[in-house]
């Protein structure tokens, strides 16, 4: 059968950043996707070199305007690490309680997207109505609405009050009904399950091989979370990895629904166990040695190389962020699927592209 | 069951306030801790340029010998990091975000 090559994106409908693809395909079947990224590459890793360390904070954050928060939490960690600053415990808990909000809004956007991208709108809208609830309490408390800025080396810049906190957690339980409602819907609703059952299907096998991380790799059944690790207060709330075995896009939403609520429910422990002191510790002096720091964005693991010679200058930063881990297995499981699915199949990895190419 | 479930929630959702907020008749609401326009004020400030130093976009520019302090709009992304480090608070962030800037001349103070 003559093959034919249809280029998806870099500008495509269900693609919030530029990827391209050529597809090529027998009939409606893809039989091969070939990549090609690089279309948002800015340099952040070299900028490195030119900031101090300290203002490299605000550079890290804007690496990916999602999971922005994290990737300076990470950033800090790093370079905490290499100055063995000790972070005050209250620092640790309001990093813990904004990662996860950052965590739960990054979810709402992509299932909304995920929406989109079937033509479901309703749903799509209420996943965004959802989001700008929490939206609002990020901004209350941190003062910026996806780029918070409130991570410092040496702790935290803002300290959220216990009169902020219980209003915090009864606009938590608002929300926490409203996802559910929409979870029912991602989870048990006919025309949903149509488009993801049984698409881009991942083995356990394959997804360890191809090295994915976070939802794309807990849907497959390896229950791997770097939260585990206990960074931030992990050590002293647990965490059980969200994990499905289907390895399908089905699967991978709906380890994302889960983990909405997961979320909910470190954050309520997070303010339950956070104790009263510091949020921040004066740092004095310039960082010297090597280091590598690995936490759990929304997307999954992110791993930060940092290298410094004691200079206020980093000698070397490098990313490795988690869309970067799943294109491989994303370009394997493209082939033999409908050229219909191809939106799905490459929604479902919730592709950042302005993270991969920093 | 289903089309009873359905015609709840469209029929919930019809009698609801619509989510959104009817901008531009009803402006934003400001939320307190909001980042927003970087405010300068004059009286107390000791024009020590470490506002300036500090910027990681170099958006502030002070002369202390005219004694002038000056922002381009345009590349502040309202971190902060100014207002933490003044040392005479004459910098805030105002959770309102001002009116748009269209040109890159300074602004003068």
């Amino acid at each position: 059968m003559a093959r034919t090559v249809i280029p998806f994106g870099p500008q495509h409908p269900v693609l919030p950043e530029p990827v391209h693809l050529d597809l090529v395909v027998e009939d409606e079947r893809v039989v091969e996707a070939r990549p090609s990224i690089g279309f948002i590459h800015r340099g952040l890793e070299k900028l490195a070199e030119k900031k101090d360390y300290v203002e490299f904070t605000y550079v890290a954050e804007r690496i990916c305007g999602i999971c922005s928060f994290i990737h300076s939490q990470t950033y800090c960690q790093a370079v905490e690490t290499l100055m063995n600053v000790p972070v005050p415990p209250r620092a640790l808990y309001l990093r813990t309680i904004w990662g996860e909000m950052s965590r739960i809004h990054s979810h709402l956007l992509w299932l909304g997207l995920m929406a989109d991208g079937m033509g479901f709108e309703s749903l799509f809208m209420h996943s965004w109505r959802i989001r700008e609830q929490l939206l609002d309490i990020i901004e209350a408390t941190t003062g910026g609405r996806v780029i918070f800025g409130s991570c410092k080396v040496g702790g935290v810049r803002r300290d959220i009050d216990d009169e902020t906190a219980s209003g915090i957690l009864k606009e938590l339980d608002e929300i926490e009904k409203d996802m559910r409602e929409i979870a029912r819907v991602f989870l048990e609703d006919k025309s949903v399950k149509a488009r993801l059952c049984g698409i881009g299907t991942l083995s356990k096998q394959e997804a360890y091989e191809l090295g994915c991380v976070g939802p794309m790799l807990r849907a497959s059944g390896v229950a791997q979370d770097m939260r585990t690790l206990g960074y931030a207060a992990f050590g002293d709330i647990a965490v059980e990895p969200v994990t499905r075995t289907e390895g399908d896009s089905y699967a991978r939403s709906t380890v994302r629904c889960q983990e909405l609520f997961q979320s909910v429910s470190i954050i309520r422990q997070a303010f339950a166990k956070m104790p009263a002191g510091e949020i921040a510790v004066k740092v004095t002096g310039n960082p010297t040695g090597e280091t590598i720091t690995r936490t759990e964005q929304p997307r999954g693991e992110v791993v930060y190389h940092l290298k410094a010679n004691g200079t206020k200058n980093l000698q070397r930063f490098r990313v490795r962020t988690p869309t970067f881990a799943n294109l491989p297995a994303m370009l394997k499981v493209l082939p033999g699927c409908d050229l219909a699915d191809v939106p799905m199949i490459v929604l479902t990895i919730d592709p950042c592209i302005s993270c991969t190419e920093r | 069951m289903a089309y009873f479930k359905m015609s709840w929630l469209a029929l919930k959702w019809a009698l609801k306030k619509p989510a959104t907020s009817p901008y531009p008749f009803v402006p934003r609401r400001l939320l307190a801790g909001s980042r927003g326009k970087l405010s300068f004020t004059k009286d107390g400030c000791v024009y020590c340029n470490v506002c300036a130093k500090k910027c990681p976009t170099h958006a502030i520019v002070v002369n202390r010998a005219n004694k002038k302090w000056a922002i381009d709009r345009l590349r502040c992304i309202a971190c902060g990091y100014c207002v933490e480090a003044c040392p005479k608070d004459s910098l805030t962030l105002k959770p309102e975000h001002g009116a748009p800037t269209i040109t890159r001349d300074r602004e003068i103070h």
